[in-house]
């Protein structure tokens, strides 16, 4: 139990996916006008990773790495599917965002006019794709954890956009300079943001 | 003061508009404000506008920052002759660390109001006076051993990358000389960390026993046995950054800033609950010799203390909601002692913690915000 929710925790500060790695940016930077909408996408975000983490957790394991289909019996013991996971983990990461972006329409037609096409372009978001390759790195010994990873990522990423969403909403009002306003004053401030995200790097959990 | 007004009155009309150093007018305007009171106001920046002007507002900070330079000076000196194991008169220890903090100082605000000079006159505004404040602030925020060039790049920095982009005073995220602090941290760890920058022993032999070490990286390794007694710490006798050690100048310069209502009690008030508080969840859990530390002793060490002042209480940084101040501040000191505890390799938590609730302020004050805006609506409904 403690150490699901020492993932958890690592997955939301000290791994987090926009400023520890800096998974996700193109949406990340592109959706965070307003705290609405970047709550939005945060929350879509959460459950992509959370759904599909497990989901290709159980693929890595019970199909895709060596030895995976040994249930299938004992010849296919040195059997290596791994080539294939990257074209297996985006099929299931496109299928959910399709699940999403369908809900999304139906219960909340506003928000899905807000996030436009950033909403299908989750399928490509780098940190879901990013949580299951570090899913496949870091090898979690079981499902849970697995889960737990994929929430904690979802979790950090919705904290980080909306963090800047609000940032972004306070300069608003500041004299940026004209060069820099938009995207490059958002530049600086993910850096600066990323600076105070370091108080958490090398925490041991 | 006559002979000083003739002055500036005769080299007025070459700043004024169409003189030969038009240019040069903010850097004049500067200095004549500086000098004599203005009979116009801030007109610029988003603070409360009040017959208070930002110019007096920044005095009455460096006025309250003032009991720590002079501590510090003197706790420059008195560690040098501790280290040495030499014995030394209260003036010498005095002289000594004005030697060595003096050039810092001036380095920070040399190098700080000259690139606010050089934004100012590409930008054609009249100068900013938030820079009065940081540029004490950072020389009190670095070990005393820190290369002046040092302090000049990570001015540079905080200048530009914290405050300039942003538009200047008053609209900058993280509060700039804590940016600085963290700059140099992170580029250059050796210089910033470890046990040989903290007391200045000019390349003389130390005494015995002689370590160097601040309170924080002895309590890493030792826990409670390592740290200065609660009376050394308060008072400040032990090595650290130049300004950070002594609580009762922190404590002197918040009467200061709460008696002039600059400072925010609610944010020190709820720093302070926030510190104890995770250092009793600490006492209580026990893990390791660090955690056993008592929570009132935790407050004392370190730039806690400085920081609950001088660093949270930064208006432009901080949240802006009055709820926000108490939900900023408690997690201000909860995640300062967390990260001073958790993560050996850096022992100044207090500083991360309060960078890192700088840039969630603006979410607490959006979702403080909404709060009042239901509470409200929902109020009119009843009523409706």
């Amino acid at each position: 139990m403690q150490e699901l929710v020492n993932i958890f925790v690592k997955g939301i500060f000290i791994e987090n996916m926009i400023f520890a790695y800096f998974l996700g940016m193109c949406s990340y930077l592109a959706v965070s006008k307003t705290v609405k909408t970047g709550v939005g996408l945060g929350a879509a975000v959460i459950f992509v990773l959370g759904v599909t983490v497990p989901i290709n957790y159980l693929l890595e394991n019970y199909l895709l790495k060596e030895g995976a289909l040994v249930w299938l019996g004992e010849e296919y013991a040195t059997v290596d599917l791994s080539f294939l996971s990257f074209i297996m983990f985006i099929a299931v990461i496109a299928s959910m965002v399709q699940l999403v972006e369908m809900i999304v329409e139906k219960f909340s037609p506003a928000l899905y006019g807000a996030l436009g096409i950033f909403l299908p372009l989750i399928a490509v978001n780098c940190s879901i794709l990013g949580g299951a390759l570090f899913m496949q790195e870091r090898q979690y010994s079981t499902i849970w954890e697995a889960t737990s990873f994929g929430l904690g990522s979802g979790v950090g990423w919705l904290l980080a956009i909306v963090a800047i969403a609000a940032i972004r909403e306070k300069i608003k009002y500041s004299h940026v300079p004209p060069a820099l306003r938009g995207l490059g004053i958002t530049f600086i401030l993910t850096g600066l943001m990323g600076i105070a995200f370091m108080s958490f790097m090398g925490i041991e959990l | 003061m006559k002979f000083l007004r003739n002055i500036v009155d005769s080299v007025k009309p070459n700043f004024q508009k169409g003189g030969k150093l038009e240019k040069y007018w903010p850097l004049f305007d500067g200095m004549e404000t500086f000098l004599f009171v203005p009979g116009h106001a801030t007109s610029k920046g988003s603070h409360i506008r009040d017959g208070i002007d930002l110019k007096r507002t920044m005095i009455t900070v460096v006025t309250a920052l003032v009991p720590c330079l002079l501590f510090g000076m003197w706790n420059v000196g008195y560690q040098h002759y501790l280290a040495i194991g030499q014995e030394a008169g209260m003036i010498e220890m005095l002289v000594y660390g004005a030697i060595k903090v003096l050039p810092i100082v001036v380095v920070s605000y040399g190098v700080g109001l000259g690139v606010e000079f050089g934004f100012c006159i590409a930008k054609g505004h009249s100068i900013q006076e938030g820079f009065l404040v940081s540029g004490m602030l950072i020389p009190l925020i670095m070990p005393v051993e820190v290369p002046l060039w040092m302090v000049a790049v990570a001015t540079i920095f905080a200048v530009v990358f914290g405050k300039e982009v942003f538009g200047g005073t008053g609209m900058n995220i993280l509060n700039p000389a804590l940016t600085a602090r963290a700059f140099l941290f992170f580029a250059y760890p050796t210089k910033m960390s470890g046990n040989s920058v903290w007391v200045a022993t000019d390349g003389m032999a130390t005494v015995d026993g002689f370590s160097g070490a601040t309170a924080l990286g002895n309590a890493v390794e030792q826990g409670v046995a390592g740290v200065p007694s609660f009376m050394d710490a308060f008072i400040g006798f032990i090595p650290g950054s130049i300004g950070e050690t002594s609580v009762i100048a922190c404590l002197l310069g918040a009467l200061i800033l709460l008696g002039s209502g600059i400072g925010s009690w609610r944010i020190m008030l709820s720093m302070l609950v926030g510190g104890y508080v995770m250092g009793l969840i600490f006492n209580m859990w026990g893990a390791n010799e660090y955690m056993a530390i008592p929570a009132h002793h935790q407050l004392v060490l370190g730039g806690f203390m400085f920081g609950l002042v001088f660093m949270a209480t930064d208006p432009v940084s901080a949240a802006q909601t009055d709820l926000g101040k108490i939900i900023y501040g408690f997690l201000c000191g909860f995640l300062g002692i967390m990260i001073r505890v958790f993560n050996p390799a850096y022992p100044e938590g207090i500083m991360m913690a309060i960078l890192f609730m700088n840039v969630m302020a603006p979410t607490i004050d959006h979702y403080v915000v909404e709060g009042n805006i239901k509470k409200r609506l929902k109020r009119i409904k009843v009523t409706a």
